[in-house]
Parts: C-alpha cells; sequence; structure tokens
C-alpha cells in the first residue's frame, strides 16, 4: 500500500515527527555555519578537475588520432577522459550547482541562476523539473513526474496496460538515450499529446530545447569531427561513446535513488497539511542510499547519499557523508528504515521492478514491504493544481521568451 | 565562425571575437572559463584583478596596486570608485573603494587606498591579509564625484581622514597635466584633516606636490591637538571659499555639517559629495524606495513589502521560485542601499551583494540590477 500517512506508517507521534524535524533542521544550521573555505576549494577543485579532463579528452582526441601508431590508444583515452569529463559535469558539479548548493558563496560563476550544464535539457526547465516537481513531491504517486518518467510504469498502483509488455526496451532506450529523456521530461509529453499543453508555453520550452540540443549536438557531432580533419570519423565516434557512457552511468545512478525495493511510494492524502517535518520524513522513506568509496560518489553526483541530499538538496555535496553518519544515527533512535546496499545490489532490484512491473500485478508479487494501493490517475499536475512550494530543493523559473 | 571570415579582409579579427567563436567548442561554457584555469585573468566573465603590491600608507592604511585582467577599461574618471570582492572564508564580500591612481591611457595597474575601520572586517583583511599575488573580484569604476572636464579655475577640497583617496586621484590627475602639458595647475587648495600627522595618508606626496606647483596650497589639521575644523571659522582659514567649487569627503559627520554650511550660503551647487560610510536612510526605519536600475522603474514601499513584490507591482519582470527564501531563484544584485531579511533580521548593505528578494524588504532607499 502507498503510504498516505507517514506518521502512521512509522508509528510515530506527532510530537516525535516534530521532534525529528528540530533535530533534522539543526544538522542543517550546523553545516551551514560552518560552510568555509575547505568547500569552496573543494568545488573549485572538482571543476578545475572537469575542465582539464574535458580539455584532455578533446586535445587527445584531435592530435592522437592524426598518426596511426597513437590512433587507438588516443581513442581509447579520449572517449574515457571525454566520458569522465562528462559525467563529472552533469552529476557533481551541474546538478548540484542548480541546487543552489554553492549559492552561498555568492560567486556568479557558480550559481544556480546561470549555471548551464553540458547536457541537452536547458538548465531551466530541469529546475522546474527536478528542484521543484521531483523535490518536493518526492515518490507521491501522481504528482512525481519521476516515476517512470512517463516512459515506464515503477509502482503497481500505475494501471498496466499491454504496451507495457515492451518495458525491457524502452528502458534500455532510455539508458541509452537519456540525456534526450530528460531534455524532453518538463515538456509533459502526454499533456501534448491529449492538446491540454499550453501552445504558447510549448513553443517555447521546444525552441529553448531545441536551441541548447543544437549546441551540443554541433560541438560534439560536427565541429570537432571537422577540426579532425580525415579522422574524423574516429572522434565522432569516440564522442558518440562518451555521450552514451555518460548517459548509462547516470541513467543507472539515478535509478538507484528510488527504485529500490525499500523506496516507498506515497499517495495524494499524503500532500495535504503535510508539515515540514513530515516532508523529512517522507524524503527518508521515499529515497535510497548506495555504498561506495570516495571516487564513487563523487562520480555519482553525492547521489549515492540520496536520502541525504533529499533532505537537504541545497547543502554542499562534500558534507552528505558527515550528514550521513548524523542522519543513520537519527534513523536508529526513531527506528525509520534507512535504504541502502551496494551500487549493483539497489540497481539490481530497480531493474527486477522494470521487468516485474512490465506484466499485469495479478503475475507477479510486490518487493516493496507493503502491498500496493488501488491505481492512480497518471496524468501529470499542472503547477496550479499542486501544493504551494515549500522548500529548500533549489529554485526554478520560467522565462517569457526562449 | 563569422568572424574568422575576415581574416583575409581589411578588417582584423577582434580577440574576443575570435573567443566567442570558440564557444562553439567549449558551449554551454565560453572558452573563458577554461583559459582563466591558464590564468586568473584570463576572463572576462566576472571582472578581475591579481593584487601586485600592498604598500603601507600609515600604520592602519595600505594602497594595493592591482593589475585587473580582461574586460577592464582603465578610463575611470578621477575620483571614482570600484568594487573589490574578496573570498573570505568561501564567500565572496564585496565593498567600494575610490581609485587613487590617475586614469592611464596605457596603464597596466590600478591602485585603491583602504584604511582599516575599527569594526570592518573586510578592510581589516585588505590592509593587513591580502598577500601579492590574491586574484579578486572587480566592478567597474562609478560615482560622480568626479574632476570635471576641464578644471574649473579655482578649486577647493575639503578632506577628512581616508577622504583623501578620491580627491589624490584627481591630484594626480591635475599633476600629471601640469606636467605633460607644461601648464600651471589650477588655483587648488587641500584642507586635510587628520588625527595626528601619523595618520596622514599621501602626506609626502602632498608635500611634494606642494613643493613643485606653486598653485597648491595644503591645509593640514591635527585634530588630536588642534581640534575640528569648525566652518563657522572658515573665512578666516579660506576667505575665497564661496568662489571655489568644492568637493568634500570623509567622515558623515563632516559631510553634514559641510552640506548645510554651503546650504545656507545659498552655494549648494557647487558644493560635491562623497559619502564614503556606510548611510542608514533616515533613522533607521524601514520601507523606502527601491530602484530597478536596468529597468529604470522605481517603487516606494512600507517595511512589510518584500523587494519581489514591490518589483512585482511596479512592472519589473522579476525572476522568482518559491517566494519562501529557499530556492534562491529570485536572487538580484544589490547595486546600493540596505535590504532586512524578514526570517531573521540580518542586514545586507554591500555593493554587489547577491540578496534574495523574495524574503527581504529595504531599509532606507535601495537600487537593484534589474
Amino acid at each position: 500500500m502507498a503510504i498516505s500517512d507517514v506518521k502512521e506508517y512509522t508509528h510515530l507521534t506527532e510530537e516525535e515527527v516534530e521532534q525529528l524535524g528540530r533535530e533534522l533542521d539543526a544538522i542543517r544550521a550546523e553545516v551551514e555555519e560552518s560552510r568555509c573555505d575547505a568547500d569552496a576549494a573543494y568545488i573549485n577543485r572538482v571543476i578545475r578537475v572537469q575542465r582539464g579532463l574535458a580539455a584532455a579528452g578533446r586535445l587527445t582526441l584531435l592530435a592522437g588520432l592524426q598518426s596511426r601508431r597513437t590512433r587507438t590508444p588516443a581513442w581509447i583515452a579520449g572517449a574515457g577522459l571525454l566520458g569522465l569529463a562528462k559525467i563529472l559535469e552533469n552529476m557533481e558539479i551541474g546538478h548540484n550547482v542548480m541546487h543552489g548548493q554553492w549559492d552561498w558563496m555568492n560567486d556568479p560563476e557558480i550559481h544556480s541562476s546561470n549555471w548551464e550544464w553540458d547536457t541537452a535539457q536547458p538548465a531551466e526547465q530541469w529546475k522546474h523539473s527536478h528542484n521543484y516537481i521531483h523535490h518536493q513531491f518526492t515518490n507521491v504517486l501522481g504528482h512525481d513526474n519521476d516515476i517512470g518518467y512517463g516512459v515506464l510504469r515503477m509502482a503497481r498502483e500505475q494501471r498496466w496496460h499491454p504496451v507495457y509488455l515492451g518495458q525491457p526496451v524502452f528502458n534500455a532506450l532510455l539508458a541509452g538515450l537519456f540525456q534526450w529523456g530528460v531534455a524532453l521530461h518538463d515538456l509533459d509529453l502526454e499533456a501534448i499529446r491529449t492538446g491540454k499543453k499550453d501552445p504558447v508555453e510549448m513553443r517555447r520550452q521546444l525552441r529553448q530545447i531545441a536551441r541548447k540540443g543544437r549546441n551540443q549536438v554541433l560541438k560534439d557531432y560536427v565541429v570537432y569531427p571537422a577540426l579532425s580533419g580525415r579522422q574524423w570519423r574516429s572522434t565522432l565516434k569516440a564522442n558518440a561513446t562518451a555521450n552514451l557512457t555518460r548517459n548509462l552511468w547516470s541513467y543507472m545512478i539515478i535509478f538507484c535513488g528510488h527504485f529500490p525495493d525499500g523506496a516507498l511510494h506515497f499517495t495524494e492524502e499524503e500532500l495535504e497539511d503535510e508539515t515540514r517535518a513530515e516532508w523529512y520524513l517522507r524524503q527518508m522513506l521515499g529515497s535510497a542510499n548506495f555504498e561506495g568509496g570516495r571516487l564513487l560518489h563523487v562520480m555519482s553526483g553525492s547521489l549515492g547519499f540520496q536520502i541525504e541530499h533529499h533532505l537537504f538538496p541545497d547543502l554542499p555535496s562534500n558534507r552528505y557523508p558527515e550528514i550521513a553518519v548524523k542522519v543513520q544515527a537519527l534513523c536508529e533512535k526513531y527506528d525509520i528504515p534507512y535504504t541502502t546496499g551496494p551500487l549493483h545490489h539497489q540497481y539490481g532490484q530497480a531493474l527486477r521492478t522494470i521487468m516485474k512491473l512490465s506484466l499485469p500485478n495479478s503475475m507477479t508479487s510486490s518487493d516493496k514491504p507493503e502491498p500496493p494501493s488501488p491505481s492512480v490517475d497518471r496524468r501529470r499536475r499542472t503547477d496550479a493544481e499542486r501544493p504551494r512550494r515549500r522548500t529548500e530543493t533549489g529554485g526554478y523559473y520560467r522565462s517569457q521568451s526562449a | 565562425m563569422c568572424s574568422l571570415n575576415n581574416v583575409a579582409g581589411t578588417r582584423t579579427v577582434s580577440w574576443d571575437r575570435f573567443r566567442d567563436a570558440g564557444s562553439k567548442l567549449t558551449t554551454p561554457l565560453h572558452p573563458d572559463d577554461y583559459l582563466r584555469l591558464l590564468n586568473p585573468l584570463w576572463t572576462q566573465r566576472e571582472l578581475r584583478g591579481r593584487v601586485e603590491r600592498v604598500i603601507p600608507e600609515t600604520e592602519d592604511a595600505a594602497t594595493l596596486v592591482i593589475r585587473p585582467g580582461w574586460g577592464w577599461r582603465y578610463d575611470h574618471r578621477p575620483g571614482q570608485y570600484v568594487g573589490i570582492g574578496v573570498q573570505l572564508d568561501g564567500k565572496f564580500h564585496w565593498r567600494s573603494y575610490s581609485v587613487s591612481s590617475p586614469p592611464q591611457r596605457r596603464g597596466r595597474t590600478i591602485a585603491i587606498t583602504v584604511r582599516a575601520m575599527p569594526e570592518g572586517f573586510l578592510s581589516d583583511h585588505l590592509v593587513r591579509g591580502l598577500a601579492p599575488g590574491t586574484i579578486v573580484r572587480l566592478a567597474s569604476p562609478s560615482g560622480d564625484f568626479v574632476l570635471p572636464e576641464p578644471p574649473p579655475a579655482k578649486m577647493l577640497f575639503l578632506v577628512g581622514g581616508s577622504g583623501i583617496t578620491p580627491v589624490m586621484a584627481m591630484l594626480r590627475t591635475l599633476d600629471r597635466r601640469a606636467r605633460s602639458n607644461a601648464r600651471a595647475m589650477p588655483d587648488v587648495v587641500l584642507h586635510y584633516s587628520s588625527p595626528t600627522p601619523e595618520r596622514m595618508i599621501f602626506r609626502e606626496e602632498l608635500a611634494d606636490l606642494e613643493q613643485r606647483h606653486p598653485s597648491l596650497t595644503v591645509h593640514r589639521l591635527h585634530t588630536d591637538t588642534d581640534g575640528m575644523l569648525s566652518l563657522s571659522t572658515l573665512d578666516t582659514v579660506l576667505d575665497d571659499w564661496r568662489d571655489r567649487d568644492t568637493w568634500a569627503c570623509g567622515p558623515a559627520p563632516m559631510l553634514d555639517a559641510v552640506e548645510s554650511h554651503w546650504e545656507q550660503a545659498g552655494l549648494a551647487d557647487r558644493l560635491h559629495l562623497e559619502r564614503f560610510s556606510l548611510e542608514l536612510g533616515g533613522d533607521g526605519g524601514e520601507g523606502g524606495t527601491i530602484t530597478f536600475r536596468t529597468t529604470g522603474r522605481t517603487a516606494e514601499v512600507d517595511g512589510a513589502t518584500t523587494v519581489l513584490e514591490a518589483g512585482e507591482t511596479a512592472g519589473v519582470g522579476m525572476p522568482y521560485g518559491c517566494r519562501m527564501g529557499i530556492c534562491h531563484t529570485c536572487t538580484l544584485t544589490l547595486v546600493s542601499g540596505t535590504i532586512r531579511d524578514l526570517r531573521n533580521g540580518n542586514e545586507f548593505s554591500q555593493p554587489n551583494e547577491q540578496v534574495q528578494t523574495c524574503v527581504t524588504v529595504p531599509v532606507g532607499d535601495c537600487t537593484l540590477d534589474i
């Protein structure tokens, strides 16, 4: 059963939930007050490394492909460096900067209001679909468009249709073309199909996507290949490989955030009169971490600390490890589940759900701790139908024109 | 890439246009985002400068010689100030200081002179804690406390303490022109108040200028021993002050006194003031006029209307997100004035500070960059 009341589910009293909220607020305050030089140095270092990797990758391809002797190693090294650079830019830098994690530095060069990332999705649309819709309505059926991204059936409450038999294929396509899937995410294709989308807004968003996408495609598939002369084909393939690597990796990391078995779903009733403390609690119940070393966490944009990220989306990502220790202690104290496991384990569970839910509910069993509730209407809510925006999830705005 | 087509043409390709073309390679970043990693000054994304030298002027004041990076135009007018942003504990803090060096056509550096204020942690850091080589952010010169072109024949500078810095830029400019054109300096009187001789910034240079230019007179007043300048006795100090265009710069009480004295004499239009101390609007009450600089709109608001609401009412296309002070979407740059955060009473008054408009109200008049 998707959860309609987090208090009831966790057997906590209202006072206990509010106390938990105060303790989490205290963790936030402590981190906010201790942000310092070392944190600023961290993000600047990551940015420097990322730009170094990107430049090294491009130069390796441009120069190394020209001689027959160095061609193969240069291709492998170049594609690899570029893939790493794109992963680091999208995940540890872009995603986190756009949440406003580094706005406290008062540095306009590293600020959520103007950061544009190296992927097809325009930052403005990302900040709406992710910072607002996903982070505020996390795992609420019918409200969080990230439950299956409008493509996959990821909750048993979503009504089955024979088209979902193709889910394993859709999943593979989504993984390979992830940046383009993300690029279209804020459009709401279903509203467009049913004619409910405001045509002016749709044209504006499409123009934005077209402009951003064109620049991205030109760079990787026209300009750099053209600069490679006779080796244009190799450069083009290397760039495509780098993009594909980034797509597969970010797809996998993101699917580990809310689709492992321990990450629960909620019904619309939970949103009614939800307090800040209950919002915290929903984030803890709806998110899943994965375990790994420091490098893995940096390469996954610190999303292995998904629970901490959802509690404090705008605190600097380099602080998540220390926050995690405190959050785990709180989970133990209040007897709240803290979902984590090795990366392959978490992704395995997500993949199993994708496969199982391609079939009707009657043919498979649920892996969630609770049985499913009645199915829900999958139509996306417009902003006007949603509860008022409330917390620290990072900003968004709609510009008037593309 | 169109700029590259001009290579064979008569027009040379400008370096800026070449870099803009390079952004096809670096999109969504700009080539400067990479170049600045090779040399921190090689970027126009934000104006930057490198501190070349820190010259102690007095016990508590120092001149910072700064080499600006790309995009800096050395065309400040003598008397103007620049913003300087320094990252301390990870956060950029901004202050404005008068440029003390004269404008240069082929200059490579600018100089600002800073006095460490007792309560000013940033000024103290600038005077004592800034190592040569430090990269700082800069904001373009602004201010209308400037030497007119051409300068009037008779001038009076009324200066208190570190108020000498913009005046020094004017004197140096007059000196340079006098030397290069072999013309005499205009009739200039500088009345310079300072607690002690030791605390007088630029005292040796002023003595040198005074010696070289007969038309420059410097009155030195050491207020610890001789007391403050009383404007009622100004006639005995300088009988022709009414004939002079006057520039006054110093502590707020001094400027208030000067302002009313000149007003009483009916000479307000010949007085130029530079207030370089923080002014809390009126009696510290809340509300005021918000000016939205880029759109040129203004809004009169009380102490309960947020800057965001005021902007929207005035028809400014304000960015907004959560409207609850969390998301930072509404963040704008504060150009001048003071605003208060309704959540915790914190006040923001640094020029170029990023402020969240949805949870802040003006404390007196303020200006925002939108």
